[in-house]
């Protein structure tokens, strides 16, 4: 008997029009435990580089992770994987809600789709009996509207729907998966899902889940319930509020947006606006969210808040989180309505909220600086807000300049040329970043953003608070009751981590010290990421209720494989490698892993340097940034390290100095930008 | 006959549908509490407690089941309430053939909630417990009952029956009655 998970992956080749209900090797589990985990491996497997990301033979994953479905509150990410349009890497976007644990509860792990569907379709998957059904009549429909339409086609409201809008349809680099109040949004996934045809998959389960070892899994439990509680009614004192409590940032509650209006940048990631903030634009956004706000909600069994409902006056009613309440408003310079309006549309069509509000904001500043011309944007409004409105329209249905702005900044600016490459100035590895843009170099971000293979900061960071404490007293405080450090020096070093002086950034945390706190870091992210659990109850605050120290028993109690934390590591460590791994087979080298050139104005090129050598050969990498023969063994990924030999990106007499596989780089590096239209 | 007062224990949850953020929990903690052996598994569709879940619409009814209902009821009205349409099932706690909710997804046999009744006995219902936003709140209160003056008020109406029937027939009736409720 399977536990936690249910052995079997639900294979769907479109062209084909073929379903299978494929069993799963337990072993897999063990050595790559789900999720995330379990997907990469079936992209390394199944998706060589040749394949294109708009290619029938590029595979689209939905996932769930181990623990979804079982009682671990938060636990119910959905995990989608594939080869990304726009970054050309490996994406693995993820979304909360309640389609995962529905999909377990249906009897499947995963849906695996292939091919490409000739004419658009749906997937219904009730159970036992699954079904390719024509969606020619939800053709540019919004993501939100189609999943109401199949509800109420099927006549099924508990159905779960995850589907696409029209930017999906048009194969916007950009668009997103959306279901209720959560989307899948970054690296283009939702185009993919478009390339292949697929308008929704709606989910209907009513099979048990079950637990090896019952009485210990709930234990485990209440004791997050529990501390969960706890953490509510202890804010943790002396950091900003957004970082004081538990899951994403409670964008949904806030009102008090000076931190994000006065440290993010406006426009296309541009201008600080250092004395925004005052108390008549308190007062005129705080009326503006609570007009629009109906009821604050959750995703599936989770008693965090996250999410809010929104109705505003001419809008259909909508859910939203997080930061995409002011990525539109500051992109644009307008104010918070405009945000929700916008914000509206722009979730109906299924595109990213990170992304999109740059690319619009891109565009008129080509149109500022004379790069494009009054042609390229025939009728467009004068004022801003309606520009960002027609500039939307265009790029989700392609049209005119919009058909280049959907490819994202970075390839739109090549197609553009004439400097337009300058505008393009936010990226990592194709993909936009937050747009923030600092004083001086912090060197445990340089190495996050630099090697962070989802391209997202906040996918990524969490766990070892952002910036030193001022006080000792404030510092003993915050590491008295902090269990959940992996190791007892990481509280040595924030002990010791001054605001100024000898031991203040960047050199302090040390080179060594930044390598331990990245992996820390980024380790947790990764079983997340396996296990389905959110980041905002684990990986991303501050004093999480999920660790290395309890996610063992979770584990072993949950799915019955024996676990401890040396284990859990070493499995994060292999499947987080066989991620680098896909995307170092497509290319990726260590020219690519760097922040944006402007993120930091103070830069510390030595420094950086000596910090990636470290990081790289702390992680088992050469100096170009791909695994060594040595690590992969270590890992049990020897299947890798000979197909990077037999591709030339290894060599027998590798040892991993610079000279030797700078040829490699030269030899595979994937430059040219691919437009498939 | 002298009509004595009695104290009688009547345990509920109050349901405050303005609180519910629409998370499920209750349906999990549910199901895996009544599973055998107990938390061995999960599953909604088990559960003795749905919430009728409508985000669009603002909808969010946590609701119990109840006694089982052979047929459906014969009108299902719409109740209006804020602005926002209720089906009448939605505040229905029946087992009922009119919906899936509250019957065994293998078996189709009814569901109903017993309190999380158990030895030794939970300090609340399990739903309750896992509800951190207070949606659900047990409550146990003391209610006077007139028995006495109802059994006074049954051989009143037996009487009655008996001279309209026979009291050969009202005793087979009762007979009747009480095999098919052990049986």
């Amino acid at each position: 008997m399977r536990y936690a998970e249910t052995g079997f992956n639900l294979e769907i080749d479109l062209t084909r029009r073929s379903i299978e209900r494929v069993a799963t090797d337990p072993v897999d589990t063990e050595l790559y435990l789900g999720g995330l985990g379990t997907s990469a491996k079936i992209l390394w497997d199944r998706v060589p580089p040749e394949v294109e990301p708009f290619s029938p033979e590029n595979l689209l994953i939905f996932s769930t992770g181990l623990l979804c479905g079982t009682p671990a509150p938060g636990c119910n990410r959905t995990i989608v994987s594939t080869i990304s349009p726009q970054t050309r890497l490996m994406a693995f976007s993820m979304m909360g809600g309640f389609w995962a644990p529905e999909l377990k509860h249906a009897g499947y792990d995963k849906v695996i789709l292939r091919g490409r569907s000739p004419g658009l379709v749906y997937l219904w998957i009730n159970n036992d009996k699954v079904e390719i059904r024509d969606a020619a009549h939800l053709k540019g429909k919004g993501a939100i509207e189609t999943e109401e339409l199949i509800r109420r086609e099927l006549n099924e409201p508990k159905a779960q729907v995850a589907a696409i809008g029209l930017a999906g349809e048009n194969r916007v680099y950009f668009a997103s998966i959306e279901q209720g109040r959560s989307s899948a949004s970054r690296g283009g996934i939702g185009a993919v899902m478009g390339d292949k045809g697929v308008k929704a998959i709606a989910v209907r389960g009513k099979g048990d889940i079950n637990m090896a070892r019952p009485e210990e899994f709930m234990e485990l439990c209440n004791g997050v319930l529990k501390y969960i509680k706890l953490r509510e009614d202890n804010p943790i004192p002396g950091v900003m509020p957004i970082l004081a409590g538990l899951g994403s940032p409670q964008e949904m509650k806030v009102h008090d947006e000076k931190w994000h209006t006065e440290n993010f940048m406006w426009g296309n990631s541009r201008t600080r606006r250092k004395d925004f903030w005052n108390e008549e634009i308190e007062k005129n956004w705080r009326a503006t969210l609570e007009n629009a706000r109906i009821r604050l909600i959750s995703c599936y069994n989770c008693p965090m808040k996250c999410a809010a409902t929104l109705s505003v006056p001419g809008f259909p009613t909508y859910m939203m989180k997080c930061f995409s309440k002011l990525t539109y408003t500051m992109a644009a310079y307008s104010d918070l309505d405009f945000g929700l309006k916008i914000a509206q549309m722009a979730t109906d069509y299924g595109v990213d909220a990170f992304s999109t509000p740059q690319v619009m904001a891109f565009a008129l500043e080509l149109l500022e600086a004379g790069i494009l011309t009054g042609k390229d944007f025939p009728d467009i409004p004068a004022d801003s807000e309606g520009r960002f409105f027609w500039l939307l329209d265009r790029i989700v249905r392609r049209e005119g300049i919009g058909d280049v702005l959907a490819n994202g900044t970075y390839w739109a600016a090549r197609q553009i040329g004439n400097g337009a490459e300058e505008f393009a100035h936010n990226n990592i590895k194709k993909h936009e970043q937050l747009p923030l843009k600092l004083s001086m170099l912090n060197p445990i971000y340089f190495l996050m953003y630099a090697t962070g293979e989802k391209i997202n900061i906040t996918q990524i960071e969490g766990q070892f608070p952002q910036a030193p404490f001022l006080t000792m007293e404030e510092r003993e405080e915050f590491v008295k009751d902090w269990v959940q450090v992996p190791d007892e020096k990481f509280k040595q070093y924030l002990l010791d981590w001054e605001p100024r002086g000898e031991k203040s950034m960047p050199f302090y945390p040390t080179v060594e010290m930044c390598c331990d706190i990245v992996d820390w870091q980024e380790r947790m992210h990764y079983i997340d990421d396996a296990l389905g659990m959110c980041s905002g109850l684990s990986s991303f605050p501050l004093k999480p209720p999920y660790h290395i120290h309890n996610y063992p028993k979770f584990i072993s109690s949950g799915a019955g494989i024996e676990m401890d934390e040396a284990r859990l590591t070493q499995a994060a460590k292999r499947y987080r490698t066989l991620v680098r791994a896909i995307n170092i087979s497509r290319g990726m080298r260590r020219a690519d892993e760097k922040p944006p050139e402007n993120h930091w104005k103070k830069r510390f090129p030595e420094l950086e340097k000596e910090l990636l050598d470290t990081y790289y050969k702390f992680k088992g990498w050469n100096d170009d940034g791909i695994p060594t023969k040595e690590s992969l063994h270590e890992l049990g990924l020897d299947y890798v390290s000979e197909e990077f030999l037999r591709r030339g990106i290894l060599s027998d007499s590798d040892n991993g100095s610079a000279e030797g596989t700078s040829v490699t780089r030269q030899e595979t590096k994937v430059e040219d930008p691919h437009h498939e239209g | 006959m002298k009509v004595e007062k009695r104290k009688k224990t009547i345990k509920t949850i109050r349901i405050d549908v303005d609180k519910c953020i629409g998370c499920m929990a209750c349906e999990v903690i549910c199901s895996a509490f009544h599973a055998t052996p107990k938390y061995s598994s999960n599953n909604p569709a088990r559960s003795r407690i749905r919430v009728i879940r409508d985000p669009i619409a603002d909808i969010f009814v946590p609701v119990y089941a109840g006694e089982y209902a052979v047929a459906e009821c014969a009108g299902r009205d719409k109740y209006t309430i804020d602005g926002k349409e209720y089906d009448e099932c939605a505040f229905c706690r029946a087992s009922c053939p009119s919906r899936d909710l509250f019957k065994e997804p293998d078996s189709g046999l009814p569901l109903k909630c017993d309190m999380c009744e158990s030895d030794p006995p939970q300090e609340k219902p399990l739903c309750v417990q896992w509800c951190l936003n207070e949606a659900l709140i047990y409550e146990v209160r003391e209610e006077e009952a007139e028995e006495d003056g109802k059994i006074e008020d049954l051989e009143t109406g037996l009487e009655s029956l008996a001279n309209k029937y026979g009291l050969n027939k009202i005793m087979d009736i009762v007979t009747r009655m009480s095999v098919s409720k052990k049986g």
